[in-house]
């Protein structure tokens, strides 16, 4: 009955997406304030029947409900509580839904936290927002219904992917479609301001808290994703480069370059037509990526259960877009006079050159992601595109950003001098060379991965602590730490966050570079050095779990006799779904990890055994909550709370 | 050449075996200078029947044949260059996880930095048109409008 209601409440949603999406459009077209108002209770209803409708296939999943086709082929009654949730979006229909739920909280907040938007403006976000719902509701209902259910319900399910059953991966999607889907409302903002024909600094500032939101959730997203490969895959490795990976990575660089160019509309009123475009991009990329993940055109390892019929409905839906909005852009751009002028060497050049690097460096992960598809049917050529590509282009990129960034950050707006912005930065340049050359004295092997990744961590991390440091201005330290506080929100959130990618810039380069690996066939009770420690497989037993069977091993680390750590890595056999896993046992530690994985029985009686150093491993994630803490120190600038000048704009004037 | 490659794929896929961790300890070669050489070559060539896997991580077996196959021919004495030729003769291109530079693959190689050029070069052609735009005179109208607001 509740799971019908569910079925009912979704198909009520689309309806009210179809009034959400028209009336409050012809409204704002018409000037007619009632039909605006439309738009608001639309956007909230829309958001409780799909909440309702989420929360009656959760309770299908809770309580096993078996008539349910999709609950049959995802769960199993043994599964833990907590994936029997999450099971409800580990699969392609339930994480649909998930999807739109998203897509609909953030109409719903743009009703809640939107009260000084001008009534126009807000009507015609709401209609894009509805607009966007409306399709995916369609294309859900359509061909992909969580709700459909089985005339003979059998006795148990057929389980979850074992991979999935993991803490890490359990909230993995749930963040990254917070970060896809919030990029939908810079985009509803972009569109709405073409229609509107109208960006003015005011614009500016109500769609960066969007898009630093929707940055800062799929940072999180992509950094629990890039663990969860770490620890669960069994090598140590922790990025990729795979199609999916890549799906979150493009809509990642074109929101880091959207909210960067924002900030020039909101400060010095240029850049208008572009960050249109960015913002109409970075949702475009989301687009891409979910046709990527849910078409299987591209295999990946995370790609869903496939069918064309869902790929060829998806790429409708990224046409409608994509296609509406850009013609739209190429209308209208024009009337987007910018009104600031700057300088060769400025802030605003500088965020311009970031742009450029970071929107081509999403360009060439797409153009490496769809190439082998392009390549097969256009020229008949089958080929692969992976990780050591993607390293050679991709990287440049990123070591160019690195360099400029920590002078473009602490250049003035309008009118700058090179020079002079490079004075506070010279002790950071001599630091970060000697630190390289240290790194490059004391390494092994002659990589200049590790001492160039130390060099442009040091640089972009001591870059950000002495701009930030610069801001308090001059005079005695006490004043100086006095007027530290007081700086606003917006300063320590960009100190952290660069402070941030400085860190995972280092970490990156230190875990390809100076990773040390060892395998061998242990025997029980036999030991083996690794690096500056001594490893001794103590046992090897089964164990039962509570629906797999786990080979567990008890291995013990120890530095010098003295015990650094006990580990338990694993090898389970989930016997419902036939797959096994491998649980890797890390020690974690500030400067390295102990990275032990067990593998198959030999036939002398030993066990094949990998373990890892990985240094500076935490450092990576460190990073990435660095910068996504500092977009969220960002966020609570006191001009977002306040929304200062957002009233002062009369309603109605035209373009400027 | 697919045919070839879908049949092996199917050959391999079928059997499913118990998880082989990525490079057992018995594969490995007694001569740290060609095992090392084996494991970078490794890591540029994918496993075929995994997704984007290369051969190196991969638990498959066919990627274990593969690996065997690669330290088979580096023993054998080829060089870098002919043991990828070999591989890259029975399996096609699509072992290489890192396309080479040939034929149309060149559009891959130069989308990026040909993408980064056309970016500066219209990043520097707006800035050039508005300095100009800005170097305009002041119209009549607004000459005569300035002088009004100075009286005031």
């Amino acid at each position: 009955m509740i799971v019908e209601l569910g079925h009912f409440a979704l198909i009520l949603a689309l309806a009210v997406a179809i009034i959400q999406s028209t009336v409050p459009l012809i409204g704002a077209q018409r000037r007619n304030a009632a039909w605006m108002a439309v738009g608001d209770p639309a956007a909230v209803v829309q958001f409780l029947l799909v909440g309702f409708s989420f929360a009656a296939l959760t309770y299908a999943f809770v309580t096993s409900d078996f008539s349910l086709s999709l609950v049959v082929s995802n769960s199993h009654t043994l599964k833990p509580l907590i994936y029997k949730i999450s099971g409800v979006w580990g699969n392609h229909e339930g994480s649909l839904l998930l999807w739109v739920l998203i897509l609909a909280l953030f109409g719903a907040c743009a009703v809640w936290f939107g009260g000084n938007l001008p009534p126009q403006l807000k009507a015609r976000v709401l209609a894009v927002q509805g607009m966007i719902g409306v399709a995916f509701l369609l294309f859900m209902l359509l061909t992909s219904n969580p709700f459909l259910r089985l005339e003979v319900p059998p006795l148990d399910g057929q389980d979850l992917n074992p991979l999935l059953q993991d803490p890490g991966l359990a909230f993995h999607p749930p963040f990254l479609y917070l970060g896809y889907v919030g990029l939908s409302m810079s985009f509803s903002f972009a569109v709405a301001a073409l229609i509107e024909g109208r960006v003015d600094a005011a614009w500016g500032r109500w769609v960066r808290p969007w898009t630093l939101a929707a940055w800062v959730f799929l940072t999180i997203g992509i950094a629990l994703g890039s663990w969860w490969a770490y620890y669960e895959l069994g090598w140590g490795g922790f990025w990729f480069w795979d199609p999916v990976e890549n799906a979150s990575f493009m809509p990642w660089l074109i929101a880091a370059a959207l909210l960067h160019s924002a900030i020039v509309v909101e400060k010095r009123e240029s850049l208008k037509a572009w960050t249109i475009l960015l913002a109409i991009l970075a949702f475009g990329f989301s687009l891409v990526g979910t046709f990527i993940v849910r078409s299987g055109v591209i295999t990946s390892v995370h790609a869903f259960a496939n069918d064309p019929d869902r790929g060829v409905f998806i790429l409708l839906i990224l046409g409608v877009f994509m296609g509406g909005a850009l013609t739209l852009f190429a209308a209208r751009a024009g009337a987007m006079e910018a009104k600031g002028i700057f300088g060769v060497v400025s802030r605003e050049s500088a965020l311009v050159t970031n742009n450029i690097l970071l929107a081509v460096s999403a360009f060439v992960v797409f153009f490496g992601t769809i190439w082998p598809l392009v390549a097969e049917m256009l020229f008949d050529r089958k080929l692969s595109v992976g990780e050591p590509f993607f390293n050679a282009a991709f990287s440049p990129f990123v070591v160019a950003l690195a360099v400029i960034l920590p002078l473009g950050a602490m250049m003035p707006w309008k009118r700058g001098d090179a020079l002079r912005g490079m004075r506070p930065l010279w002790p950071v340049l001599v630091l970060a060379l000697s630190m390289g050359a240290l790194a490059w004295a004391m390494q092994t092997g002659r990589s200049a991965l590790g001492p160039v990744g130390v060099l442009l961590g040091v640089w972009v991390l001591g870059g950000a602590l002495s701009d930030f440091w610069t801001r308090t201005g001059r005079g005695a330290l006490a004043g100086r730490m006095a007027r530290l506080r007081r700086l606003p929100r917006a300063d320590w959130g960009k100190m952290v966050a660069h402070g941030g990618l400085g860190v995972t810039i280092f970490a990156v380069s230190a875990m390809l570079a100076w990773k040390v690996e060892d395998i061998r066939v242990v025997q029980p009770g036999g030991s083996y050095p690794l690096g500056p420690y001594e490893v001794t497989l103590v046992e090897v037993r089964e164990v039962q779990g509570p629906n797999y069977i786990s080979t567990m091993a008890e291995m013990r680390v120890t530095r010098e006799g003295e015990e650094v750590a006990l580990l338990f890595p694993e090898k389970r056999i989930y016997p419902v779904a036939g797959m096994p896993t491998t649980e890797a046992a890390i020690d974690y530690g500030f400067l390295r990890d102990v990275y032990l994985v067990i593998g198959d029985p030999q036939e002398n009686g030993g066990w094949a055994v990998r373990s890892y150093i990985e240094p500076f491993a935490n450092w990576l994630w460190g990073g990435c909550i660095l910068m996504a803490l500092g977009g969220l120190l960002s966020l609570t600038d006191r001009r977002y709370r306040v929304a200062a000048g957002a009233r002062r704009v009369p309603d109605g004037v035209p373009a400027e | 050449m697919r045919g070839v490659v879908l049949a092996v794929m199917l050959a391999v896929a079928l059997p499913v075996a118990g998880p082989a961790l990525a490079v057992q300890p018995d594969e490995i070669l007694a001569d740290p200078a060609l095992e090392k050489r084996a494991r970078d070559l490794s890591k540029g060539l994918r496993c075929l029947v995994c997704r984007n896997e290369n051969i190196d991580d991969s638990d498959a077996q066919l990627a274990k044949d593969l690996r065997i196959l690669l330290r088979e021919r580096l023993v054998a004495g080829d060089t870098d260059e002919e043991a990828v030729a070999f591989l890259v003769d029975r399996y096609g291109e699509y072992v290489l996880l890192n396309p080479p530079a040939t034929g149309v693959n060149i559009l891959l190689w130069v989308a990026g930095p040909a993408m980064l050029l056309a970016g500066v070069g219209i990043a520097f052609a707006t800035f050039r048109r508005r300095g100009q735009a800005r170097a305009e005179e002041l119209s009549e109208a607004e000459r005569a409008r300035l002088a009004e607001i100075l009286k005031e």
